[in-house]
């Protein structure tokens, strides 16, 4: 029994909190040996599990080159914790939010899983995750150690639900090769709205649509999102009891988007994916993307790319984004060796998560964000230097319901099928209706 | 009215005179050979159906611990303008509504002529026969990949050919055409079959008489090969109509309801309400609407294929 040991006096080393001193002293009075552990109350340290052998089911949703990344991140900790089994299974997003929910409330959840930041209250809601506010405690994890937004968007009526893993920023992907011969500078992509669109106009000269303007949510729905918070705007009042994003701003971002079709910067109709296409082929120079986009574009081997942050078209900068969230979930009957060997997990993945950043991510974790080996990631630096600049939806459950509506608005008006004023109004008005009816169904 | 004539024997009457004297064999014979389909009947489809009811008179969401029993507001909304469900509902029917109404009367009648081909003979009938019906094979997701590859209006051969940037999965009426085209493309293997069994079941005898009496192709058509093969004709209307009255897949993967919610069909939206945003109330108000519609539609069908018989 010396594992225990040394993995307790680590744990003093490391001069954690209150709390993990707290639980020390229990374990102390409790004898030792697995006993101990079995035993141990909920809030039991997270970095070490010294219980009997448990075997941990963890769910998500990373089909993409995120999958094998975290197979060989949970590979390593396995090796670590021999006490410890991790057994992963990867969904689609769509059916695994589908799937989650069902599996819960049938008692056959799995452990633990991946959500992504504005699911969370949903399912704080719909009592499919658990509370881990003991977690962060234990671990003084605290909004300093992530970014202020980001750290928040967890928290749903005052208790944390949620730990972040990463964010997702979009940035702005740019063809070299295609720069050049539109005798733009590659090595200084645009930054500003009057560089930006003096490079549009030299690139429609040199026969180049510049900027494909996609219809669809990814990521033509982000954009429009980006670029109303740099007008000023937002999606939702602060309280989420109305949406904003048919104001002035809103309009303003869907407008321009709309004027790179109507300026011959950007193609009419522009499929699902064409624009992204369209930037590997040589025939777009930028393209507002995912981070996630790094692997593919690497994988491309004459490509010739960069990416930015987005440039500054409105009062200030913004971009959109995602974040992967730890979630624990609930269980018919509480398995507290369980319940400690998942913190112990989501502890180490996330401080394992400079690994994960090289699979196109922006580690949530500061630390890791502001050191050296980060940066030395170029792509994912120039991305994850937006971090201030990102904004989440309110921690609102069914926050997400009104995206399809607003998806289809955006949709219509880069079709030149409505004007974006129009589009968006009658958006908003449908947005607002489902928002009051999700407070009188989640009893806000 | 030759053809009808001399069918009439051959689909005579088989139940045997002495019925009675079966029945006392077993009363119960009958029901046990019933029983295992009934049994999956009543667990699968009879009591989810009645539950489904049950759920339209509530407010459920079924991880939410109140569901509050609403009566029928939930189908009361279906027809009232102001509430949030009208509009996207009653879209959705329309656009099930126009893939159905050009959908079918393609799907019935291009495989019908596709059938009448492959029941000549020619060398190489067998190839054909198969090649018609191997798009039936594939599944959904691997026809729309493919499709969506193609047609892309951008990047795509098939506009790379044309060359001009149609938008076949981006804008009206492209993606409608798109739709039914790749459904017929993907399905008509199936219908075609059907006919072909039914135009082999014909009577090679009906066809030797008809031109006795001076029937040209036209004529035999319209009065041995149509009338041989109406209850067959009835089978492939009242499937596709129901097929493409569920049609989901396709628009799912092919235009994602996109442009605006132009191609999201009812089966998508109301998977929408009850799965993604957790209003199941609503979402089952909405199919039983949609079930009776088909219902309805169905039985006009058959009414019209039965004075049809009939005349």
């Amino acid at each position: 029994m010396s594992d225990p040991l040394i993995n307790r006096r680590r744990l003093l080393g490391l001069g954690l909190g209150a709390g993990g001193a707290l639980v020390l002293s229990a374990c102390g009075g409790g004898g030792g040996g697995p006993k101990a552990g079995a035993t141990a109350p909920a809030t039991a340290a997270p970095t070490s599990y010294t219980g009997p052998d448990v075997s941990l089911s963890f769910w998500n949703g990373f089909t993409g080159g995120d999958g094998p990344v975290m197979k060989k991140l949970i590979d390593r900790f396995i090796g670590e914790h021999p006490n410890i089994k991790v057994a992963m299974n990867v969904y689609k997003w769509e059916d695994y939010y589908k799937k989650v929910p069902a599996a819960v409330s049938a008692g056959q959840g799995p452990d633990l899983g991946i959500m992504h930041v504005d699911s969370v209250a949903t399912n704080a809601a719909r009592g499919v995750v658990l509370p881990l506010d003991d977690l962060a405690k234990s671990l003084s994890l605290t909004e300093a150690d992530f970014s202020p937004p980001v750290w928040q968007a967890g928290v749903f009526k005052e208790s944390r639900y949620a730990i972040p893993l990463d964010v997702h920023p979009l940035g702005m992907f740019y063809n070299k090769t295609v720069m050049k011969k539109a005798d733009l500078d590659p090595e200084k992509p645009p930054q500003t709205a009057e560089e930006y669109m003096s490079a549009l106009a030299a690139l429609k000269k040199a026969g180049i649509e510049g900027h494909w303007a996609t219809p669809f949510a990814f990521t033509g729905t982000f954009q429009f999102q980006s670029l109303m918070y740099q007008f000023g705007g937002q999606m939702f009042t602060d309280d989420a009891m109305a949406v904003k994003f048919a104001e002035e701003p809103g309009v303003q971002a869907l407008t321009w988007l709309v004027d790179l079709v109507k300026q011959g910067y950007s193609p009419k109709n522009v499929a699902q994916d064409a624009d992204f296409i369209a930037l590997q082929n040589g025939r777009a120079a930028f393209n507002w993307n995912g981070i996630w986009c790094i692997n593919t574009l690497n994988e491309i081997d004459e490509l010739e790319w960069g990416v930015a942050p987005l440039p500054q078209i409105g009062a200030k900068r913004a971009a959109w984004a995602g974040s992967h969230q730890f979630v624990v979930f609930k269980q018919r009957t509480d398995d507290p060796n369980k319940l400690a060997a998942a913190k112990v997990f989501i502890n180490w993945i996330s401080q394992q998560s400079l690994e994960w950043a090289k699979g196109g991510q922006v580690p949530a974790r500061k630390v890791i964000r502001d050191g050296a080996e980060f940066k030395a990631l170029k792509e994912q630096a120039a991305i994850g230097s937006q971090i201030d600049d990102l904004f989440f939806a309110p921690s609102v459950p069914g926050i997400q319901d009104p995206g399809p509506i607003l998806d289809a608005a955006v949709n219509q008006a880069i079709l030149l099928r409505k004007a974006p004023k129009e589009a968006l109004a009658e958006a908003a008005a449908k947005a607002d209706k489902i928002l009051e009816q999700n407070r009188k169904k989640y009893g806000a | 009215m030759v053809g009808q004539a001399l069918r009439t024997p051959a689909v005579a009457k088989t139940t045997p005179p002495g019925g009675s004297k079966v029945r006392r064999a077993g009363r119960f014979t009958p029901y046990l050979f019933l029983a295992p389909y009934l049994l999956l009947f009543a667990a699968f489809v009879g009591a989810p159906a009645v539950f489904g009811l049950w759920i339209s008179l509530h407010d459920w969401d079924y991880l939410l611990p109140g569901k509050p029993f609403v009566g029928l507001a939930n189908y009361t909304n279906l027809f009232d303008s102001a509430s949030l469900v009208f509009e996207s509902f009653w879209s959705s029917m329309q656009a099930t509504g126009i893939f159905t109404l050009f959908s079918v009367p393609l799907l019935v009648v291009v495989p019908f002529g596709i059938a009448l081909v492959l029941n000549r003979k020619f060398p190489g009938r067998t190839f054909f026969r198969a090649v018609y019906f191997a798009p039936y094979v594939l599944g959904v997701a691997v026809v729309c990949v493919l499709w969506r590859i193609l047609l892309d209006p951008n990047n795509g051969p098939v506009n790379y050919l044309l060359g001009s940037p149609i938008p076949w999965v981006t804008n009206l009426p492209w993606v409608w055409i798109s739709l039914v085209g790749i459904t017929l493309w993907w399905t008509l293997g199936f219908n075609a079959v059907i006919y072909l069994a039914g135009l082999q079941d014909i009577p090679k005898e009906l066809y030797e008489a008809a031109r006795a009496d001076g029937a040209g192709r036209w004529a035999q058509l319209r009065h041995v090969t149509l009338p041989g093969i109406r209850p067959v004709l009835l089978f492939v209307v009242t499937s596709t109509l129901l097929a493409s009255a569920n049609m989901f897949g396709q628009s799912f993967l092919l235009t994602n309801g996109a442009p605006g919610f132009e191609t999201r069909t009812a089966i998508m939206y109301i998977a929408n309400e009850g799965l993604k945003d957790y209003r199941m109330g609503s979402s089952a108000a909405m199919s039983y609407v949609f079930t009776f519609v088909l219902i309805l539609i169905s039985l006009l069908n058959f009414r019209l294929f039965r004075t049809k018989e009939r005349s």
